[in-house]
């Protein structure tokens, strides 16, 4: 018996995952609709104006992109364990928590990604300054796979539940806090031509660190949670 | 591969039984099962006959009992990609065709020698299905995109949840030679059944489950 | 080595031993809790003197604090239990981390509404994003996602086991919250307002927020105590020493 290459089994998840969001490319479209619409919400709500738009814009489109994220983040491993794709997962002789990783990535290209490429146009729509927006789309670069990190843990602990939409939300509210409040921190400081390295440093710390430990507590989380 | 009498046992299971809530699913099981050997796992609906393969896979915790695999206790992963598993649900993406879907399951699990990916579907009888995507194929093919993982991956014990349902009698067939053939290999295979019919040739170790 | 102490938790440990335990610390706990709290109160309201800043609305404290220190206090407890529940798969661990969470949520309630409430005599509005209460709500959600997903779950053993999971990954957050509220209080408030000044606290005012404290600790204990004996009894309904008690209670 021959145990597979570890690069061949990632190799083998990240493209499966990839392909098969290519052959459902509505879905990837979904995120990025709602996104535009929401913040295409705000002007509505707030008034045209042009001042107070340029204030709140790197807020509300980190916010925007982070609820859009929370919308696909349930289908991370549903489709997965609903076929029994996720057990074959867990049984094959390789790393689970690598390949768990694989899937994040997976994920994360085709969730977050596209909500990055349009976060541009967003900020735009809602006057950011061009000065704040090389700094937003680092603070984005940093902030979503650290949100998609995070949201795998919770979307693994409720692997094992019917609805958990909402549950979702609540879970993942006080864990996203902190990467809310430095990269909109980052932003606002590039606005107000303040020094904005740090709160860009503590995200990439984080990231860094979350990098690491998320898909073992994944792999840990998703164990407890098939383990009925 | 001789096979000298005192050789330990693949897979062998004291006094194991499994609560849910508390309520017994089964009772205290033994058995044991060695190289060559196909059991037969049989019991009423609900007697626990997925519960005890699920155990077996490494899906679920042991409450009570004992494992050892290959003489050893059982425990870690020590034993994945040694055994192999097919649930009820049969982990195949109904967007993918059988070829992706068997690539990778490959890519996971490893391949045996000597076989080919295509030869594999094309005996499986998937000959001219091999690109169509599995949703669109019939419940019958979807079983056998999912049996043709037993030709071209490499495990020792194969836990085959209710293989025989949706195959139509040459696949059946098929099915019994698949095992026949891995027996002979000194493979093994739990194999579980309603018990109303016994589609395994001959006369094979029978586990009888009762709550 | 001491080999009686694992022994004894061990012992300990095991349901129906518990549920007797419990039972018999309960009325005590309870009685405690009360008499203490009583006193503390009296100490608090009537005989601790005006504070020459606040004048009477800081008595809210007696509340206050030690409800904000149990919100956290509960917090260790169930991720304690958590973490052991999660190693060693032992029953009783999960009963109390999942039966102290939604103790734990009412005093993280409690606290907010009474720091709302002082907040408006002292800031003259009932909300502002101090950094403190900011990390009290953080911690009212980490209460109940937790309390959410176990009751997500329909064997509640695995419910129990994903919460203490959740449990834990809070505890790792609670402090990179507080310290990122903080972060952001400066950059958005400049000056944070002080709840506590910078004055000592007198004698005859500590007395009775130690005594409150006290006090608080007892009312868990008796209520943890409660909610375990009554999980315990549904968990293990199927075993014999709670057919048992059944059936000493129907011959009463």
């Amino acid at each position: 018996m021959s145990r597979p290459p570890l690069a061949a089994a990632c190799a083998a998840v990240l493209r499966r995952d990839l392909v098969l969001a290519w052959r459902r490319r509505g879905d990837i479209a979904m995120p990025v609709l709602y996104a535009l619409i929401v913040a295409t919400l705000f002007p509505f709500a707030l008034g045209p104006e042009e001042a107070l738009l340029q204030r709140i814009a790197g807020g509300v489109v980190l916010v925007t992109v982070l609820l859009a994220m929370l919308l696909a983040l349930d289908a991370m491993f549903r489709g997965d364990i609903e076929d029994g794709s996720l057990e074959q997962l867990v049984l094959a002789p390789q790393p689970l928590a690598l390949m768990l990783g694989m899937k994040i990535l997976a994920h994360w290209i085709t969730t977050a990604l596209p909500l990055i490429v349009i976060a541009p146009l967003l900020a735009g729509m809602l006057h950011l300054p061009g000065a704040a927006m090389s700094v937003l789309l680092l603070a984005l670069l940093l902030a979503t796979p650290l949100l998609s990190l995070l949201g795998a843990i919770l979307v693994a602990l409720t692997a094992g539940t019917r609805r958990s939409g909402m549950l979702l939300a609540l879970m993942l509210l006080p864990l996203c806090v902190p990467v809310v409040i430095f990269a909109a921190g980052a932003v606002s400081a590039a606005q107000q031509g303040l020094p904005w390295l740090a709160p860009v440093a503590w995200l990439g710390a984080a990231l860094a660190m979350a990098l690491v430990l998320a898909p073992l507590a994944c792999a840990a989380a998703l164990r407890i949670a098939l383990d009925a | 591969m001789t096979a000298p009498p005192a050789r330990p046992a693949l897979l062998q299971a004291r006094a194991l039984a499994f609560r849910r809530q508390d309520e017994p699913v089964f009772g205290p099981l033994d058995f044991s099962v060695g190289a060559g050997e196909i059991a037969l796992v049989e019991g009423d609906n609900g007697s626990g006959k997925t519960t005890l393969l699920r155990i077996l896979a490494g899906l679920l915790h042991v409450d009570e009992g004992e494992l050892s695999w290959r003489g050893e206790p059982w425990q870690g992963d020590a034993h994945l990609g040694d055994i192999l598993f097919l649930g009820h649900h049969l982990g195949l993406k109904g967007d993918l065709s059988p070829r992706e879907n068997l690539a990778v399951a490959a890519g996971l699990y490893g391949r045996r020698d000597g076989l080919a990916p295509a030869d594999a579907l094309r005996q499986i009888g998937l000959a001219g299905y091999e690109d169509e995507p599995v949703r669109r194929l019939s419940a019958g093919q979807k079983k056998r995109a999912a049996l043709v993982r037993l030709l071209l991956l490499p495990a020792t014990l194969w836990l085959l949840d209710e293989p025989y349902a949706n195959l139509d009698r040459s696949g059946i067939e098929m099915v019994n030679g698949l095992l026949a053939q891995h027996a002979a290999r000194g493979g093994a295979a739990l194999v579980t059944s309603h018990g109303a019919v016994s589609f395994l040739d001959g006369a094979p170790r029978r586990i009888r489950m009762h709550a | 080595m001491a080999n009686w102490i694992p022994l004894w938790l061990h012992k300990l440990g095991s349901p129906p031993i518990f549920y007797r335990f419990a039972g018999t610390l309960r009325p005590w706990a309870l009685a405690l809790a009360l008499l203490l709290g009583m006193a503390a109160l009296y100490g608090g309201l009537v005989l601790a003197p005006a504070d020459y800043q606040q004048g009477d609305a800081y008595r809210i404290i007696f509340i206050h604090v030690p409800s904000a220190w149990m919100s956290l206090f509960i917090y260790g407890v169930m991720a304690l239990a958590s973490f052991i529940a999660l190693v060693w798969r032992i029953k009783l661990a999960e009963v109390v981390a999942m039966e102290s969470a939604p103790i734990g949520a009412a005093f993280t309630f409690v606290t907010l509404v009474t720091g709302s409430l002082w907040g408006k005599p002292m800031w003259g509005t009932w909300w502002t994003w101090d950094a403190r209460l900011t990390s009290e709500l953080v911690l009212l959600f980490l209460y109940l996602g937790v309390i959410g997903l176990y009751h997500a779950f329909e064997d509640r053993r695995q419910g129990a086991r994903a919460a203490a999971f959740l449990a834990l990954i809070g505890i790792v957050n609670v402090p990179i919250v507080h310290f990122s509220v903080n972060w952001w209080n400066t950059l958005h408030q400049g000056s944070t307002v002080r709840i506590l000044g910078p004055s000592k606290m007198s004698g005859d005012m500590l007395w009775p927020l130690l005594t409150m404290m006290a006090a608080t600790k007892f009312y868990y204990i008796a209520s943890l105590f409660g909610r375990v004996r009554a999980d315990l009894l549904a968990l293990e309904s199927g075993k014999d020493w709670v057919r048992q008690i059944a059936e000493a209670e129907a011959g009463r």
